[in-house]
């Protein structure tokens, strides 16, 4: 594959801050509604990180109006303007699929356990 | 005018398009090809023309196609292939044609090689359910009953039965043409393409998307 592997070195973006599964960072991405475009905000933790050079993606959860709710990004899409990264997560896991599991205050906890004191 | 353009598969990738949205493109180094005979309705009795496509080393090349790349007065290729044209086109031996017959948006269909298989079963072949794996049914990959017995005494033609897969000539049709780069003389076409990476693919105008 090395000469399509051209291809995806072109879509790399570097703009990107550097973020880890556990993160909870926010997402600025376009959407076109009605024939406009606007930048809607995703906030949640990394839940995992898959895929490798051009074809990256990650996955964000968060829990709204007591719902969870997930949302895979790839990773160099033109769709996303920023990403922030709001905390720094401790995990000990590379995909947090637990966390599906867990409800209200466990899943609190284990987003607490995962915060680092700088 | 009916384009139509050898290359070689080179792969899959993906590529986001103007809306940001992700396809799944195919990657074939297509061209540029050389116009290696013209044939015409009242010499040939159809009117198509001939392009060849790849380099080959001039030993490889045997006597009477040497002499047939000579007629035309180019140098030898490996491929040929022919592709029907309209009457009262004008095309000259010689002449080179590239992947920027082509422009983003269009319709193509793409003939190849679909990858050869060998003789598979029907499960394989045919998608075929088979039998449980285990629990003593000894019933696990065959094909089962191929028809009744007295009526009709024999087995219905186009029954689905274990055979050769793949290896084929295969044709697929309007895929859309995501992107041209003429520089490498690449052509992203979204969706797949049949045969393997490295395999001769011929890309030509869809007959479908005409309306």
């Amino acid at each position: 594959m090395h000469s399509v592997d051209i291809v995806g070195k072109q879509q790399i973006r570097d703009d990107l801050p550097e973020f880890h599964v556990g993160d909870t960072v926010r997402v600025h991405f376009k959407v076109v509604e009605a024939g406009r475009e606007r930048v809607q905000v995703f906030q949640g933790i990394v839940l995992k990180r898959g895929g490798s050079g051009a074809r990256e993606i990650f996955t964000t959860r968060k829990i709204s109006f007591g719902v969870g709710v997930e949302k895979t990004f790839p990773l160099h899409s033109p769709q996303i303007v920023k990403i922030d990264v709001k905390r720094k997560g401790k995990v000990c896991r590379s995909k947090l699929y637990y966390l599906r599991e867990k409800v209200g205050k466990k899943a609190h906890v284990k987003e607490k356990r995962t915060e680092r004191t700088k | 005018m009916m384009k139509g353009i050898l290359g070689k598969k080179l792969g899959m990738t993906q590529l986001f398009g103007e809306d940001g949205r992700l396809s799944p493109v195919t990657v074939i180094e297509a061209g540029p090809c050389v116009v290696t005979q013209v044939k015409e309705e009242k010499e040939d009795g159809y009117s198509a023309i001939q392009i060849g496509y790849g380099d080959i080393k001039e030993k490889q090349v045997n006597k009477p196609l040497k002499g047939h790349f000579a007629k035309a007065k180019v140098s030898p290729t490996r491929y040929l292939a022919e592709i029907a044209v309209a009457e009262g086109e004008e095309y000259k031996a010689g002449q080179v044609i590239k992947v920027d017959i082509f422009s983003q948006g269009d319709r193509a269909d793409v003939v190849g090689i679909s990858k050869g298989k060998g003789f598979t079963g029907v499960v394989k072949r045919w998608g075929f359910r088979g039998g449980p794996g285990s629990h003593g049914s000894h019933f696990h990959r065959a094909p089962g009953s191929i028809g009744a017995c007295a009526t009709p005494s024999r087995v219905y033609k186009g029954k689905r039965m274990p055979g050769q897969t793949g290896n084929k000539r295969v044709n697929i049709q309007n895929l859309e043409v995501v992107k041209v780069d003429p520089e490498r003389n690449w052509l992203f076409l979204k969706g797949s393409v049949p045969g393997a990476r490295g395999s001769l693919v011929m890309v030509k105008q869809s007959v479908k998307a005409k309306r």
